[in-house]
């Protein structure tokens, strides 16, 4: 995703000198080099200084400037939020806030790493759009529209090297804002999901199919806030049951609106949810072995879906 | 450089304080005071058109409100209705408000602003445009001032004017006193790569002199502006009570007999 990102500011930086690139200290690999080498005074490292990292693009921005904000998820929101609260989102100023590696995928790092609440935080936040693509194809699309045609300020959330391509074939083309079905199907099931975990959910779909025959659309809710209410509650009415995916802490997240908008609307639907818990993540071994640990492995999932879905 | 003669010296901005003092409460009038002789320098003498000023101390925007009242960026009424319902002027300043380059209030955030605003400016954009911004003293207590000053070092940014309102200061009391090791301050700026002046910060010309000076080998210009907290009010010069307070009808009528006579 890292690379998507980089190649799409690249392209869009070409053409366009308001888009520039201000990075906290973040390894070469993850750097943008294209950028740096055809547009080194587009390219600011602060250093390990993540506040003047978002000082310094709303000045760049209040000056006309397009910039990204480019570090690891944890230090790029948490870290300087009192500045992006105020200089970016008070300001409502078109920043681009890149979130790497969020969710557990500096599993072995440790929670200094890991990014689990960022989007309960990010949500509370006025005027703070948040975009989670879930494969490079959705990193390239999103990072283009905020390059070039974004107003205001957003939390770009994306995970590290190696996704999965899931939305080559999708049955809806990407709009920023609304949900996008990549699978949809004629059926009572839908399973949703945003960032890379949701190639999980595409693994669930064909597990359910393959085994007992149940049919499910799948989801990409890359657009976090603002939601897709109207979207999310065409999905709710069509479907019996709703399964939301998330690498996050369940609290405040996609499954928790999904109940709300259900109990507002008096929507039937059965709402099964899956996300990381409200705690500190003490295991240290892979990303994937920390996803089964907390019951978000497809095999887990599977297995607690399966006898509920029997009856619906 | 121009004198004052053309327009109203800065203790008839304090009077307009005081004047307003009498309607709200919320003034911060002792940091106001300190730093408006700077804020009249900076618009009555040194400003271009391509400059910008940054109010990193946004506390103190009441200062900055009635001169840009004066100049005709903010209307009478804008004045009379600060800081109420009816109007738009929050005690600390909003970007959109006429004259306003960025939202301040939080302490700590103004430097890296001005950073960014000076790097596009005078590195992408190539100008000579100037970039000033103004700093209390207490601000340098935020760790991320720093780093906003060490990245400006860094991108050598010769065009930014950092102006330290150096009052002594702040809401607990006198800052030698509550926190000695702030001190000192001269080589703390040195040490991060910044070109360091020392100066009056209620005398015109020593003002005016270094606000325009140049930079010396790339470094960011910080100026030291050495002040008094509460300026030009006996009662209210370095009494700490004065740092939010608004004075009573008598202490009012005493204040503005003592500034108008200043002015004579």
């Amino acid at each position: 995703m890292r690379n998507a990102i980089s190649e799409a500011l690249y392209e869009c930086a070409v053409n366009d000198e308001k888009i520039c690139v201000v990075a906290a200290d973040i390894s070469p690999a993850g750097s943008m080099e294209l950028l740096r080498k055809s547009a080194p005074e587009r390219f600011i490292n602060t250093g390990v200084a993540e506040q003047a990292m978002i000082g310094l693009a709303a000045g760049l921005a209040l000056a006309g400037y397009r910039p990204f904000c480019y570090t690891i998820a944890a230090f790029s929101l948490f870290r300087p939020l009192e500045m992006i609260r105020v200089d970016l989102c008070f300001q409502d100023l078109p920043v681009t806030v890149v979130g790497m590696g969020a969710g557990i995928v500096y599993s072995t790092l440790g929670p200094t790493h890991h990014t689990t609440e960022d989007i309960t935080i990010a949500k509370a936040i006025p005027n703070f759009r948040i975009l989670c693509p879930c494969d490079p194809l959705e990193t390239r699309e999103l990072t283009k529209w905020l390059a070039l045609e974004a107003k205001g300020p957003t939390y770009l959330r994306i995970g590290k090297a190696g996704e999965a391509t899931l939305t080559e074939n999708a049955a809806e083309k990407l709009t920023v804002g609304k949900i996008r079905y990549i699978v949809k199907k004629d059926s009572r099931v839908a399973i949703i999901s945003y960032g890379p975990i949701l190639a999980t959910a595409i693994q669930l779909a064909e597990l359910l199919h393959a085994n007992d025959g149940i049919n499910s659309s799948v989801i990409s809710c890359h657009t976090l806030s603002p939601l897709d209410e109207n979207g999310l509650c065409e999905m709710l009415k069509a479907h019996d049951c709703v399964v939301c995916i998330e690498e996050a802490i369940k609290y405040g997240g996609l499954g928790d609106s999904l109940k709300i908008l259900a109990y507002e609307r008096n929507y039937n639907t059965e709402i099964y949810s899956y996300a990381l818990p409200r705690s500190f993540i003490r295991e240290y071994g892979g990303y994937d072995q920390l996803l089964d640990i907390h019951h978000l492995s497809v095999d887990k999932i599977y297995s607690s879906l399966r006898d509920a879905l029997q009856n619906i | 450089m121009t004198s004052t003669q053309h327009f109203p010296n800065a203790n008839f901005f304090r009077a307009k304080i005081l004047d307003l003092s009498q309607r709200v409460s919320a003034l911060h009038i002792g940091g106001a005071f300190s730093c408006i002789d700077i804020i009249h320098a900076l618009y009555f003498n040194v400003l271009r058109a391509e400059d910008k000023f940054i109010m990193s101390k946004g506390h103190s925007a009441i200062a900055q409100y009635v001169i840009l009242n004066h100049l005709g960026l903010l209307t009478d009424q804008d004045i009379i209705n600060y800081a109420t319902c009816n109007g738009r002027l929050s005690v600390h300043p909003v970007l959109g408000t006429p004259g306003i380059v960025a939202s301040t209030g939080s302490l700590g955030h103004g430097m890296a602003i001005a950073a960014g605003l000076s790097y596009a400016r005078s590195k992408l954009r190539k100008s000579d445009a100037r970039v000033y911004v103004l700093l209390s003293d207490g601000e340098l207590q935020e760790g991320s001032t720093w780093e906003a000053i060490m990245v400006a070092s860094n991108l050598c940014l010769d065009q930014l004017v950092i102006i330290i309102d150096h009052n002594g200061y702040q809401s607990f009391g006198k800052t030698s006193d509550t926190h000695p090791k702030f001190y000192p301050m001269i080589e703390k700026f040195e040490s991060f790569g910044c070109h360091t002046i020392r100066i009056n910060g209620h005398n015109e010309k020593e003002t005016i002199k270094s606000l325009t000076s140049p930079s010396e080998d790339g470094k960011p210009v910080v100026i030291i502006a050495d002040t008094v907290k509460g300026k030009g009010v006996s009662f209210m010069e370095n009494q700490p009570v004065w740092h939010y307070r608004s004075p009573n009808k008598q202490e009012y009528d005493l204040a503005i007999s003592e500034i108008l006579s200043e002015q004579l």
